[in-house]
C-alpha cells in the first residue's frame, strides 16, 4: 500500500489528509514506533482516545509521568517512561505500549468463541465485541498483557490499530498524530526497510546493539519498535525479551479442543487453571478501581 | 527567530539550552530530529534537568539553574584561547575592530557609570571612539587594546573551566565536551543552531543570556547561515505577534518607541532622539527611515484628524513616566494605586509570580473584568477553595466581570509562528453561548465610553475622539479590516524618484520602502508591510514549494520582513559574495541586483562592496559590543538570582546580583535567604499541558492529572519521602503541597564549596478544571524581573521541601 507521506520527515509542510486510496487487503502492513525518536509526548494516547471516542478516568500522579498508569479497557495505547543509568549515562527510555498484533496472536488461540478475535489477511487482530463474552481467555493468552476487560459490559477491549481507518487507506490515528514520525505505518515490507536505514544510523551514534523488535515466539509482530538496546528489550518497561505464548493456552487449544463440543466442562476447566496459573480477570477490574 | 522552524533541519549542531522544545514545542521539535536523521547533526541539550528533549540528545550538561551566563562565557573564553573563531566572518561582519571609549571600564562587577541610588546605568561609556566626521574609529589588526576584540578577550578571560565548574556546578570534563562540540561550527562549512525559550528570558539576567549566546553565533559565523541564528521558541501560537504588535510598556507596534513624558516633548525631538545615526560611512543603518514607519503608524491611528500641523497627532499618544508593565501594576494594585482592571488573554492569578500578591492585589479593586473563554482563577480569585484557594469572599469587595470570549478555532485571523511567519487561519466553528470575540469584546467597550464621552463630555478626550475608526461594524472590526490596516496604504498618489506614480491613492502598499513621513501613507505595523498587498492575502498561500532544498517554502504564508526567511542572509557570503558553504547557498548577483531562494537582506551593494549585512545596525555589523542598548553592560556579567543559594557571587562578592534589576519593596521584603530555603528550584511546563490553559481539558487532565514536582533521589532520602509521596515546598512567598515525583534526571551539584539541589516544579494546575485540584505552582515564585524586559524570574529562586 501506498505509505502516508505526512509520515516521512520531508516536506516542510504537512501534506493534506490523502484521499481515501484502493487498500490491497492482503498485504500485510506494519506499525513502526520507533523509540529512538520518541519525545513520549502522548499525542498518540490522545488521538487514540479521540479516534475510538473513550476516555478513562482522571488518575493520580504517583510519582512517574505515566498516565494513564496502565493499559485499560479506555486506555489502549499507554506510553512508559524508564530511567536507566549506565556508565555514567542516563537515559530516559519511552515506549508507547500496546497490542502488538502477533502474526500468531495468543489472544486468539486463546479465545473459545469462534470469530470473536479475528485476524485480517494484513496481519490485524481484532475482538469482535458483538461476539466476545468476556470469559478474559485471551487476556491470559496475550504474552505482553495487553487486552483488558471492561467492568461494565464485561467485554475485552484492545487496539485495533484502526482497522477502519487502514481499510479505508488510511494511517493508524497514533501514527497520523506523531509530530517526530516516531509512529510510522505501511506495509510490512517497507517498515522493515525503514528500520533497517534507522538501526544503521543509530550504529552510527555509538549504539552497537540498535535493532528491530519483532519477536519470533508470536511469529512476529504487526507492531514493531525500533531500540537502541535491542539485546535488552526489558529496559523499556519490561518489554519481553522472548515472548511465547503459554503452554496452557496452546494446550486448550490442542488437546481439549476436540472434547469442547461435549459441553461446558473443559471451558469451566480451563478456567479454572487459568485461574490458577495467572491470575484472575478480577484483578484487572481492581485496577480499574484504583484509577478511579 | 533570526531564521524559521524548518530551517533547523539544516545544522549539523543543534543547542538547547534555555528550552525545552520536546515538550514545549513537540510539533517544530521534528525538525531537530530531521536534522539527526538526514543531516547526522548532533543534538546537545544544557539544563538543569534532563528533560524529554535530553532523551532524544546525543550529549546531555547539567548545569545550576540561573548560571548560564558563566557557562557561555566560559564557551567564549574555549573559542578565544583555542582559536576556534570564524576569523574573515568576524573581521568583516562584527564590531570586532571597534574601539572603544577609554572611559569604558569593568571593575569588581560593575560598568563605568553606575548609579547606586537609582540602580541604574549612564550608558556614556559605553560607545565607540568617533573621528571627526563622526564615524567610529576601527583597528582591522584587531591589536589596538581598546578595541572590542581585546576588549572581550579580556571580559571572558575570568571565565576559566574551574570558574565554569565552580559557579554551574558542571564538571570540566562535561564543559570540555560541550565547548568542542560548538567550537566544530567555526568551520565556515559548519553550522550550529541556538533553540532557546523562557529558559532563558526567565532570569534577572535574561536578556543577557541571549546575548551571550549571540556572541558565541558572530564567533562561530553562523548569524545569516541557514541552520544558524538564535531562534526564540515561541510558546503561544501567536506570542510573536503580540510581541511584533508591541507588548512592551514603551512600545509601539514594530517595535518603536512610545514617547516618554520626560524626554519627548514634540514630535520632532522625539524622532531626532530615537532615528538611530550613521555611524560608518556608507552604511545602510536602515533604521534611519525610522520616520517613515513612526508618521505611518499615526496616520493609521488618527486618520485625517493626523496633520503636520498637529504633529500627525503626536501629543495623543499616551506619554510613558515610568515602566508600567505587568509587575508595576500589580504592585501598584497591591499599593492601592489602582482601581479598575480588564484583564483579557491571560490568568493572572495562576501565571503571574506571586499568586498571594496577586490575590492581594486584586481584593483591593473596585472592579475586574476577565476576558476569557474560560471560568478561570483569576475570575474566581475570591472563591474559597479550602487549602487551594484560602480567601475569604467575605472580606473581598471587589466586583467581577466576565465576558465569555472566543477560543483561537472560532475566529480567522493571522497568527505569527516562531519563524515570523504569518499565517491566515480559518474560523472552524462559532462563539458557543453568549461568547464574543476579542475585538468585539474591546470595540464593545471602546464605542461605549467614547459615547459617554460624547453625551456627558470629559477631560482628554481627543485621543479617544480623534482615533480613526473606519470599520463596517464599529462593533466589531473584522480581522480582515485590521490585517489589512495593519499592511498599510496610499493616502495620496505615490511617486518613485523619477516622477511616475507607482501606488495610486487608496492603494495597499506592496512593502515598507513604500512609506513616507508626509502623512501620505498609513501602516498599522511597518515589518508587516507587504502581508496584505494589492495582490491579496499573502498570508493565506499555501504552496509549500522548496526550491532551494533549505525548507524555505518563500510561497507559503508570509514572513516578515518582506517575506525574508532568514535574517541577515547576506552574511551567509563572504564579502565577494561567495557563500561559505556551497550546499547553503541562499543568494547570488546576478549582475545587476542580489537573487535566490530567499528576500536578500541587502541593497544592491555589489559583491565586493564595503556594505556589510547587518543594514539594520547604525554601524552595519553585528554586536560583540552592544553599546548603550541593554540595561546592565555592553557584555554579559555572570550575576546570581536574587535568591541565590551560595548567598554570594565568587566573581565579586560586592555586586551579587544583577545591579540595574528594578527591586520594588513589596518584593524585596519577601526574598528569602539559603538558610530558610537551601533549594533552588524552577518552573517550568510540560508536553501534555499548556498553562493553565488545558486542565480545562478532560484529554489533558487524563494524561497528566495532578500537581507534582521533581527532585533528585539524594534530596528524597534526605527529606524521608518517595515517589508519589506528597510534599511540602515553602518559599517565603507561598506554600504548596504536591506529589514527589523522584527522579535520576535531577542531580545534587557542588557549587561554590557546596552541595545545591534542584526542585523542579511543573505549573499547570489550580482550583479550576477537569484535573485533581492543585495548588498554584506561582504561590512560590518571585515577581523580580530581568532588567530589560521585567520578566520574571521563575526559573530560579529559593525553596525548602518537607514531607507533608
Amino acid at each position: 500500500m501506498q505509505v502516508d507521506k505526512h509520515h516521512y520527515v520531508s516536506s516542510a509542510t504537512n501534506a493534506l489528509t490523502p484521499a481515501p486510496q484502493k487498500y490491497v487487503y492482503q498485504q500485510e502492513v506494519a506499525k513502526l514506533i520507533d523509540t529512538t525518536i520518541c519525545i513520549g509526548c502522548k499525542a498518540c494516547q490522545v488521538a487514540c482516545s479521540e479516534w475510538n471516542d473513550y476516555r478513562p478516568d482522571v488518575g493520580h500522579n504517583v510519582g512517574v509521568y505515566d498516565n494513564p498508569a496502565d493499559l485499560g479497557p479506555n486506555a489502549w495505547t499507554v506510553m512508559r517512561y524508564n530511567e536507566v543509568e549506565e556508565n555514567g549515562k542516563l537515559q530516559w527510555l519511552i515506549r508507547k505500549d500496546g497490542c502488538m498484533h502477533c502474526e500468531k496472536p495468543g489472544c486468539q488461540i486463546a479465545c473459545p468463541v469462534p470469530g470473536a478475535i479475528v485476524q485480517h489477511a494484513n496481519g490485524i487482530v481484532d475482538i469482535v465485541q458483538d461476539l466476545c463474552t468476556g470469559c478474559g481467555y485471551c487476556i491470559a493468552g496475550c504474552p505482553f498483557d495487553v487486552p483488558k476487560q471492561n467492568p461494565i459490559d464485561k467485554r475485552v477491549y484492545k487496539c485495533n490499530l484502526c482497522v477502519d481507518r487502514v481499510f479505508a487507506g488510511q494511517a493508524p490515528s497514533c501514527a497520523k498524530t506523531c509530530p517526530t514520525s516516531a509512529i510510522m505505518f505501511g506495509s510490512k515490507a517497507d517498515m522493515i526497510t525503514r528500520a533497517e536505514k534507522r538501526i544503521a544510523e543509530l550504529k552510527s551514534r555509538g549504539f552497537a546493539n540498535a535493532g528491530l523488535y519483532d519477536p519470533e515466539g508470536v511469529g512476529g509482530t504487526h507492531v514493531m519498535y525500533v531500540l537502541h538496546h535491542a539485546d535488552r528489550p526489558e529496559l523499556y518497561s519490561d518489554l519481553p525479551k522472548n515472548p511465547t505464548i503459554s503452554p496452557m493456552v496452546r494446550f486448550w487449544k490442542g488437546a481439549f479442543k476436540p472434547l469442547a463440543a461435549v459441553g461446558f466442562i473443559a471451558m469451566f476447566a480451563a478456567a479454572a487453571l487459568h485461574y490458577i496459573g495467572v491470575g484472575p480477570v478480577a484483578e484487572d477490574d481492581e485496577e480499574e478501581k484504583k484509577h478511579d | 527567530m533570526t531564521n524559521h522552524w524548518v530551517d533547523i533541519k539544516n545544522a549539523n549542531l543543534v543547542v538547547v539550552m534555555g528550552g525545552n522544545p520536546a515538550e514545549a514545542h513537540p510539533v517544530g521539535f521534528r525538525w531537530a530530529i530531521d536534522a539527526k536523521i538526514n543531516n547526522g547533526a548532533k543534538l546537545m541539550v544544557i539544563d538543569p534537568r534532563f528533560t524529554r528533549s535530553a532523551a532524544q540528545a546525543d550529549e546531555y550538561v547539567q548545569l545550576r539553574a540561573g548560571t548560564d551566563i558563566t557557562f557561555l562565557l566560559g564557551v567564549i573564553h574555549y573559542l578565544i584561547t583555542n582559536d576556534k573563531i570564524q576569523h574573515e566572518y568576524v573581521r568583516n561582519y562584527t564590531n570586532a575592530s571597534f574601539l572603544v571609549r577609554d572611559d569604558f571600564a569593568f571593575n569588581d562587577g560593575l560598568f563605568s557609570g553606575y548609579n547606586a541610588d537609582r540602580r541604574a546605568y549612564d550608558r556614556t561609556s559605553w560607545a565607540y571612539q568617533f573621528d571627526e566626521q563622526g564615524f567610529a574609529k576601527r583597528d582591522p589588526s584587531l591589536t589596538h587594546p581598546r578595541c572590542v576584540w581585546n576588549l572581550l578577550r579580556e571580559h571572558v578571560s575570568r571565565y576559566t573551566p574551574d570558574v565554569v565548574e565552580n559557579i554551574c556546578g558542571t564538571s570540566q570534563e562535561r564543559f570540555k565536551v560541550a565547548c568542542e562540540l560548538i567550537a566544530e561550527t567555526s568551520a565556515p562549512d559548519k553550522t550550529m543552531t541556538s533553540l532557546y525559550a523562557l529558559g532563558w528570558t526567565e532570569h534577572t539576567v535574561g536578556a543577557q543570556n541571549i546575548r551571550a549566546m549571540a556572541i558565541i553565533q558572530l564567533l562561530l559565523g553562523n548569524m545569516g547561515m541557514p541552520g544558524g541564528g538564535i531562534n526564540a521558541l515561541r510558546g503561544h501560537t501567536n506570542v510573536q505577534g503580540i510581541t511584533d504588535l508591541g507588548i512592551m510598556a514603551t512600545a509601539l507596534p514594530g517595535y518603536l518607541a512610545l514617547p516618554s513624558e520626560r524626554a519627548h516633548p514634540d514630535l520632532r525631538t522625539f524622532l531626532s532622539v530615537v532615528t538611530p545615526k550613521l555611524q560608518v560611512q556608507g552604511q545602510v543603518n536602515y533604521w534611519g527611515n525610522y520616520p517613515k514607519f513612526f508618521t505611518s503608524l499615526l496616520k493609521s491611528f488618527y486618520g485625517d484628524k493626523a496633520t503636520p500641523e498637529n504633529d500627525f497627532g503626536f501629543n495623543w499618544l499616551p506619554k510613558w513616566d515610568r515602566l508600567n508593565d505587568f509587575m508595576y501594576t500589580m504592585s501598584a494594585m497591591e499599593d492601592g494605586k489602582l482601581n479598575g482592571c480588564i484583564c483579557q488573554g491571560v490568568n493572572v492569578l495562576a501565571m503571574f509570580p506571586d499568586s498571594n500578591k496577586s490575590i492581594r492585589a486584586l481584593s483591593k479593586l473596585k472592579y475586574l473584568v476577565v476576558i476569557d473563554p474560560l471560568d478561570n482563577e483569576t475570575s474566581a480569585f475570591w472563591e474559597n477553595h479550602g487549602e487551594f484557594n484560602d480567601v475569604n469572599p467575605a472580606s473581598i469587595q471587589t466586583e467581577v466581570f466576565r465576558l465569555p470570549s472566543s477560543c483561537f478555532a472560532e475566529e480567522e485571523g493571522s497568527r505569527v509562528n516562531s519563524g515570523r511567519w504569518l499565517q491566515w487561519h480559518w474560523k472552524g466553528a462559532d462563539v458557543p453561548g453568549d461568547g464574543r470575540n476579542d475585538t468585539q469584546n474591546i470595540a464593545g467597550i471602546m464605542m461605549a465610553v467614547r459615547r459617554l464621552y460624547e453625551q456627558e463630555g470629559g477631560k482628554a478626550v481627543e485621543p479617544l475622539l480623534n482615533m480613526s475608526w473606519n470599520y463596517a461594524n464599529p462593533e466589531q472590526p473584522s480581522p480582515v479590516e485590521v490585517t489589512r490596516e495593519m499592511n498599510g496604504r496610499a493616502l495620496a498618489d505615490l511617486a518613485d524618484a523619477n516622477g511616475n506614480i507607482v501606488v495610486r491613492k487608496g492603494q495597499q502598499l506592496s512593502g515598507f520602502g513604500q512609506l513616507r513621513d508626509d502623512g501620505t501613507t498609513a501602516c498599522g505595523c511597518w515589518i508587516y508591510s507587504g502581508s496584505w498587498t494589492e495582490a491579496g492575502n499573502q498570508m493565506a498561500r499555501r504552496d509549500n514549494a522548496d526550491p532551494s532544498g533549505l525548507g524555505n517554502t518563500p510561497g507559503w504564508a508570509w514572513a516578515w520582513p518582506l517575506n525574508r526567511r532568514v535574517l541577515y542572509n547576506r552574511a551567509s557570503m563572504d564579502p565577494q559574495g561567495n557563500p561559505w558553504d556551497p550546499k547553503r547557498k541562499l543568494l547570488w548577483w546576478n549582475g545587476a541586483v542580489w537573487t535566490g531562494y530567499d528576500v536578500p537582506d541587502f541593497t544592491a551593494a555589489p559583491p565586493g562592496s564595503a556594505v556589510t549585512p547587518f543594514i539594520m545596525q547604525q554601524d552595519g555589523v553585528g554586536g560583540l559590543f552592544a553599546q548603550g542598548k541593554m540595561a546592565e553592560g555592553p557584555f554579559p556579567e555572570h550575576y546570581e538570582p536574587v535568591e541565590s543559594p551560595i548567598g554570594t557571587n565568587p566573581l565579586h562578592p560586592n555586586v551579587v546580583v544583577n545591579p540595574a534589576a528594578r527591586l520594588m519593596e513589596n518584593d524585596t521584603k519577601n526574598l528569602g535567604t539559603p538558610d530558610e530555603f537551601p533549594y533552588v528550584a524552577t518552573t517550568y511546563r510540560l508536553t501534555e499541558h499548556f498553562h493553565a490553559l488545558t486542565k480545562a481539558s478532560k484529554l489533558n487532565a487524563i494524561t497528566q492529572p495532578e500537581a507534582f514536582a521533581e527532585i533528585s533521589e539524594t534530596l528524597a532520602k534526605k527529606v524521608g519521602v518517595k515517589s508519589g509521596d506528597t510534599i511540602q515546598i515553602s518559599s517565603k512567598r507561598g506554600v504548596i503541597k504536591v506529589k514527589a515525583a523522584v527522579t535520576k534526571r535531577i542531580k545534587k551539584l557542588r557549587v561554590n564549596g557546596q552541595d545545591v539541589e534542584t526542585v523542579g516544579i511543573p505549573i499547570h494546575w489550580g482550583f479550576k478544571g477537569e484535573t485533581v485540584k492543585g495548588h498554584m505552582a506561582n504561590r512560590l515564585t518571585t515577581a523580580i524581573g530581568d532588567a530589560n524586559t521585567q520578566t520574571p524570574e521563575f526559573k530560579a529562586f529559593l525553596v525548602n521541601v518537607k514531607k507533608a
